[in-house]
């Protein structure tokens, strides 16, 4: 029997130990988002998987097709679109109508991502382009929320599911009143602050148990699928951390300022801060990669988050705050640009001078 | 140079090989702000066919007495002189579109197409090729406006041209009435006739 002659690797540096790349990277950031699917689906019962499943196959499906168009091989494999689609399907409404789902996954592979150039190209986080654009097109239905526990979760679904397509979503506050549901505004913990200046106590933000999007409503959830990313070093945990900096001081800022608003805890856990701050912000190909650019780039989102939430025509801003972080990005990396070790000036414009 | 045979190029040039809005993306400013319904797309794409059909003829007509030097004064005062016939025609047939056309009535003065026909075509041709032409370039920003117009409309609203299609529990996408939906449909018609031409392309070669 021959021997198998030895196999000599050579590589130039860095000599990384552990094999780490795109697909396995990705792939352990859908098993961080498998506990919140759960939860979700715990939480909000048949409605919230079936529209987790239906947003996954329209999101891939679209992802195929433009491979298809583009006549390469398939993409799928690198489980981008997986995580696209979850993170999607998290951030829309459990009774949302399963039609606006599709054109939800549509357009944020579509738009997001395959007219840029695929993954790694697309200057905005594709699962943010998709909530953006359901929410411009049908601002009724991507606020019309149902509470958590509802007795026969499991038994059926909420009606607006499965509205036709094209249709308006069926009226589900008749429904609502017969599944043993007392009192419910139809509104997140954020729209009772806002409009009505009514607080939520911060045991049921941290646990979840209150009305919201699918998957944004138990922090200590997403904070505990998020270390395991950042403790497997496949997240930057500065993100998140210097958004929630940016949050808390904006928010205690302005608390001090006029103290009818609300107190930089509730902001914190609130709404979507903890779900776009941990997975959507820290999105590889959106965010900056200098250390200055990234500190920039968290306290930003942070900032612009409050101020949209307390002075905006919304009562949730962390969607857009990520989108205009995205946006930024290449610029903050322009201005942030490190000297280059040994370089004794910076080089002329644009550099930096620390 | 320009020769003074017409042939049917010289019509179907602005209809599909150089269609002022799908191909040379011009006029862009009527096109993304008044095609939130079919008849304002309508409205707007006739009465820039008007503007240009007969500031062409006239361009045409007096091209060999316009000194150089002063052409672009003077293609925009014959070009602002039919707009104005336009503006007061529109005004007169109904206020209600008037008012939802708005300032872009004026605004086809400044629209680049009808400029750069006089420029380049109706200033070279003789009258009757310069009129030819101009009705197909008029007839293609037409065709364009028409294609946004319809596609948000059905959209926007459920419904084209007033007709409701879907029935009363329609859900309107809202976007698709707003500033941005001009933006994404201009975006996909543009995609949808680029390949439309790319493959026709590969067919000839």
């Amino acid at each position: 029997m021959a021997r198998k002659p030895p196999r000599i690797e050579l590589h130039t540096a860095p000599h990384a130990v552990a094999a780490q790349n795109v697909v396995v990277i990705m792939r352990n950031v859908v098993y961080a988002l498998l506990p919140l699917l759960g939860y979700a689906v715990w939480l909000f019962g048949l409605s919230a998987f079936m529209l987790i499943l239906v947003v996954l196959l329209s999101t891939l499906g679209t992802e195929r097709f433009f491979n298809w168009m583009g006549k390469q091989g398939s993409t799928l494999d690198d489980w981008s679109a997986v995580i696209t689609a979850l993170l999607l399907a998290l951030t829309l409404p459990p009774g949302f109508p399963l039609w606006m789902g599709v054109i939800a996954g549509i357009t944020s592979i579509a738009l997001g991502k395959a007219l840029f150039g695929g993954l790694g190209f697309n200057l905005l986080n594709p699962a943010l382009v998709g909530r953006a654009f359901v929410q411009a097109a049908f601002p009724v239905a991507i606020t019309t929320w149902t509470p958590p526990f509802i007795v026969t979760r499991f038994t059926e679904f909420i009606p607006s599911t499965f509205t036709l397509p094209l249709m308006q979503p069926i009226d589900i506050s008749q429904w609502l009143a017969t599944s043993g549901i007392d009192a419910f505004t139809g509104a997140t913990p954020l729209a009772l602050q806002k409009f009505q200046s009514i607080a939520t106590p911060v045991e049921s933000l941290f646990m979840g148990s209150t009305a919201g999007s699918v998957g944004e409503t138990s922090a200590i959830l997403i904070l505990l699928c998020g270390s395991y990313l950042a403790v497997r070093k496949m997240m930057n945990w500065r993100i998140p951390l210097y958004i929630f900096f940016g949050v808390v001081a904006t928010s205690a800022l302005l608390q001090l300022i006029d103290d009818t608003n609300p107190d930089p805890l509730f902001m914190l856990l609130s709404g979507g801060v903890m779900l776009g701050a941990v997975f959507m912000a820290t999105d590889m190909v959106g965010s900056p990669i200098t250390p200055r650019g990234i500190m920039i780039y968290g306290v930003l989102i942070g900032f612009l988050t409050v101020i949209i939430r307390i002075y905006g025509g919304l009562s949730e801003g962390v969607m857009y705050a990520i989108l205009l972080g995205n946006a930024a990005t290449p610029l903050i990396e322009m201005v942030t640009q490190p000297r280059i070790f040994g370089a004794r000036k910076a080089p002329a414009k644009g550099g930096t001078d620390d | 140079m320009l020769d003074d045979k017409i042939t049917s190029e010289t019509f179907w040039e602005g209809v599909w090989e150089n269609n002022p809005v799908f191909v040379m993306l011009l006029g862009m400013c009527p096109v993304l702000a008044v095609t939130n319904s079919t008849i304002n797309a309508l409205a707007m794409g006739l009465a820039t066919l008007f503007v240009l059909l007969s500031s062409s003829l006239l361009v045409s007509l007096i091209r060999n007495w316009i000194p150089k030097q002063t052409r672009i004064a003077i293609y925009i005062i014959i070009i602002a002189t039919f707009v104005t016939v336009v503006d007061y025609v529109i005004q007169a047939i109904s206020l209600d579109l008037y008012n939802a056309l708005g300032a872009f009535i004026q605004l086809i003065v400044a629209n680049c197409m009808i400029l750069g026909r006089a420029e380049a075509y109706a200033s070279k041709v003789p009258p009757v090729k310069s009129l030819v032409n101009a009705l197909g370039m008029g007839v293609g920003f037409t065709i364009a406006l028409l294609c946004l117009g319809s596609v948000r409309e059905i959209l926007g609203s459920g419904t084209l041209l007033g007709f409701d299609l879907f029935g009363e529990h329609y859900q309107q996408w809202v976007v698709m009435i707003l500033p941005p939906g001009g933006f994404f449909v201009l975006g996909g018609w543009l995609l949808l006739f680029e390949w439309l031409r790319q493959r026709k392309e590969q067919e000839e070669s």
